[in-house]
């Protein structure tokens, strides 16, 4: 009756041997730190094959030569140079240290003409990458007197988001919802393909413009109690949050289990301190598209906004490009606390 | 060359098609003749039709298909009629629920009314073919056990999509229709509700659910193993034990010390299948309307431990505390 005897078990061992050579070549060789109490997957991983790749990305390059005290000293740059209205309080050495610096890391390739224009004419606004970048100066002294809760004594410099790139690779605009309010066809700011920002999952596809657009919009979904008469939260704010946390994921390289023990997310008591920081860092993007990045809106030229004529914004990708601290950590700042802490009031 | 044959043999005979008995006067009459299929032929029956499709089973097949292409269309709406990026998209595409704003009342058309209507023609189009599938069992003078299983599924389907929105008075806590946003909504509901793995309804179904797979796994193995003894004259042996039956019985005596009977493996089948859907409706409808956070809940009840912090208490303070509010 059976005519074929060794077929079935000839398949099971193909198939077998299949599954194990592909599991054999795919495999991600990552190294498992663990971050919980243990037996409960609390881990960060870490995947060496691309871990060279990133480290290239995240380099950091070498400080500008440092000036002797006496360079310190001397008139401010303010009465050197005229309409210096951020960093006037430094001396001129430091002033042109901190322009050298800031060429490397946003126009290595155009150099002073890219916000002073062709004509040497230093001290007008019209180049309106000036204006920019004068707000940028304020932003930058803001977060690292302001926002240490999120950026530590380690801080933020320019290259922080710009990477030697005129206009830092991860921005996020305003994503029109296009189908919202036809009769057929209404895709519900979700289910779209191919989208980064939600993990390439159909969730909500612009989670960005509810949670770090500036207004402050609950996160939290989770009850903290067994049993409530508290709905208020939604299945689909659940989806919302959701779209955040893989973005934050995406943006940072690591898994749920970097800052929650995922069997009980909303609860802190068994969280990581990395999610205390993940809380500071969510609000220090929403105040910082608030009260800088948006309102530039109107000194950009139109090829720099968005689809809905927004500004660009900020998101966790802007500075941490794909790793848990930007620059894995690495302190640029100490090089240039003049120019780029607050000045003393 | 001679092969033994039992009823389970590949040997496909051809002759004139079995039409089945003749149905009652009122009823609608059997549709398409007989045909035979080779291919099918190898993992079943190799005869085709006549279909009873029935008036009630017309009506729901035109309700189903109604309800299937407004899904559809609606999807192929929003990608703008871009048939491929239809194909394209196809898994992430959905036709999703009412906007929690709407509560239990009616949405305008764009924003769930043509889910609500989808999701009625669906459900009546399923509930109707229980019917067709009850008279069907009663006209053949079979027990009604087959419907009863479907009625266990079409419980779960009624309980994410009525009975459960309709307890939390929103229907927008029904599910997506749709791919990739249906297994979202599973996640989201999950996470929403405090981990439905702590959910003891949860995991009663998912018991069911592997079980059936290992019931299903034990009973075919074995029945093809006794074949070759008359094992696969399944119901004679029931009430004439033969060798294959004691062969059978003594494999699993000695495996693992107990063994069901001929009879009794088809109510274990049954009874794992329909609690499967039976058990994971109860804990669907008991999330959000019972039971706010079943992680919790099952710490409460010392069905799941509590983990100890592993950093100082003020590294992972809640910085909303100190904020002042939950944010």
């Amino acid at each position: 009756m059976n005519r074929e005897p060794y077929l079935l078990p000839v398949t099971i061992v193909a198939v077998i041997g299949f599954a194990a050579l592909a599991g054999w070549f795919l495999k991600v060789p990552s190294d498992k730190t663990q971050v919980g109490y243990r037996g409960i997957g609390m881990e960060v991983n870490t995947n060496r094959k691309t871990s060279a790749a990133l480290a290239a990305l995240n380099a950091v390059p070498e400080p500008q030569p440092p000036l002797e005290a006496a360079e310190m000293e001397g008139p401010r740059a303010s009465e050197v140079y005229k309409n210096v209205k951020v960093l006037g309080h430094l001396s001129e050495a430091q002033f042109n240290r901190v322009m050298a610096a800031i060429t490397e890391w946003v126009s290595p390739e155009q150099g002073c003409a890219y916000c002073h224009g062709e004509d040497g004419n230093f001290e007008s606004d019209a180049p309106y990458a000036k204006v920019i970048s004068r707000r940028m100066f304020e932003m930058t002294q803001y977060i690292n007197g302001d926002w240490q809760k999120h950026v530590g004594q380690t801080g933020v410099t320019c290259y922080t988001c710009h990477r030697g790139k005129n206009v830092p690779e991860n921005i996020w605009f305003d994503n029109p919802e296009r189908n919202a309010g036809r009769m057929v066809g209404n895709a519900n700011g979700q289910n779209k393909a191919g989208v980064k920002l939600a993990a390439f999952s159909s969730l909500p596809v612009d989670p960005l413009s509810k949670f770090a657009g500036g207004k402050e919009h609950p996160i939290r979904v989770q009850d903290q109690v067994a049993i409530t008469k508290d709905f208020d939260k939604t299945i689909q704010d659940a989806e919302w949050t959701y779209s955040l946390m893989m973005h934050m994921s995406e943006s940072l390289g690591v898994n749920c289990t970097a800052c929650h023990n995922t069997s009980t997310f909303g609860n802190w008591q068994q969280s990581t301190p990395q999610r205390v920081s993940a809380w500071h860092g969510i609000r220090m993007v929403g105040d910082l598209n608030a009260k800088f990045l948006d309102p530039l809106k109107d000194a950009y030229p139109a090829a720099r906004l968005g689809p809905t004529g927004d500004a660009p914004k900020a998101n966790c990708a802007t500075c941490h490009q794909g790793v848990q601290k930007p620059l894995y950590g690495a302190n640029m700042l100490k090089d240039y606390l003049a120019s780029l802490t607050p000045p003393a009031k | 060359m001679a092969d033994y044959q039992n009823i389970f043999t590949r040997v496909q005979v051809r002759g004139p098609g079995e039409p089945g008995i003749a149905l009652p006067s009122h009823d609608m009459p059997r549709i398409g003749g007989v045909g035979f299929s080779n291919l099918l032929g190898r993992i079943g029956n190799a005869q085709i039709g006549p279909i009873h499709l029935g008036g009630i089973g017309l009506v729901s097949l035109i309700l189903g298909v109604l309800g299937f292409n407004i899904i559809g269309l609606n999807m192929l709406a929003s990608v703008h009629y871009d048939p491929i990026q239809f194909v394209r998209q196809l898994f992430w595409l959905s036709l999703d629920p009412p906007d929690p704003k709407y509560g239990l009342s009616w949405p305008p058309l764009g924003e769930g009314g043509w889910y609500m209507i989808a999701g009625q023609l669906i459900t009546i189009s399923i509930l109707l073919w229980w019917v067709k599938m009850y008279r069907r069992a009663i006209q053949l003078g079979m027990g009604t056990h087959v419907p009863w299983a479907f009625a266990s599924a079409i419980w779960l389907f009624l309980v994410l999509g009525f009975f459960r929105p309709l307890l939390m008075g929103s229907w927008s806590e029904a599910v997506p229709f749709g791919i990739f946003p249906h297994l979202d909504w599973t996640a989201a509901f999950s996470i929403r509700y405090g981990n439905l793995f702590y959910n003891p309804f949860h995991a009663l179904s998912i018991a069911f659910l592997y079980g059936s797979a290992v019931l299903f796994a034990m009973h075919g193995a074995t029945i093809l193993a006794v074949s070759r003894f008359g094992g696969d004259r399944e119901i004679e042996q029931i009430t004439d034990r033969g060798t294959a039956s004691e062969r059978a019985a003594l494999f699993w005596r000695w495996t693992m010390g107990f063994n069901a009977t001929m009879e009794s493996i088809h109510r274990w089948a049954w009874w794992f299948a329909v609690l499967c859907t039976l058990t994971g409706g109860i804990g669907i409808l008991l999330t959000g309307t019972v039971v706010d956070n079943w992680y919790l809940w099952a710490v409460k009840h010392d069905f799941a431990p509590s983990y100890p912090a592993m950093f100082p208490a003020d590294a992972i303070a809640d910085p909303s505390a100190a904020a002042g509010g939950v944010k």
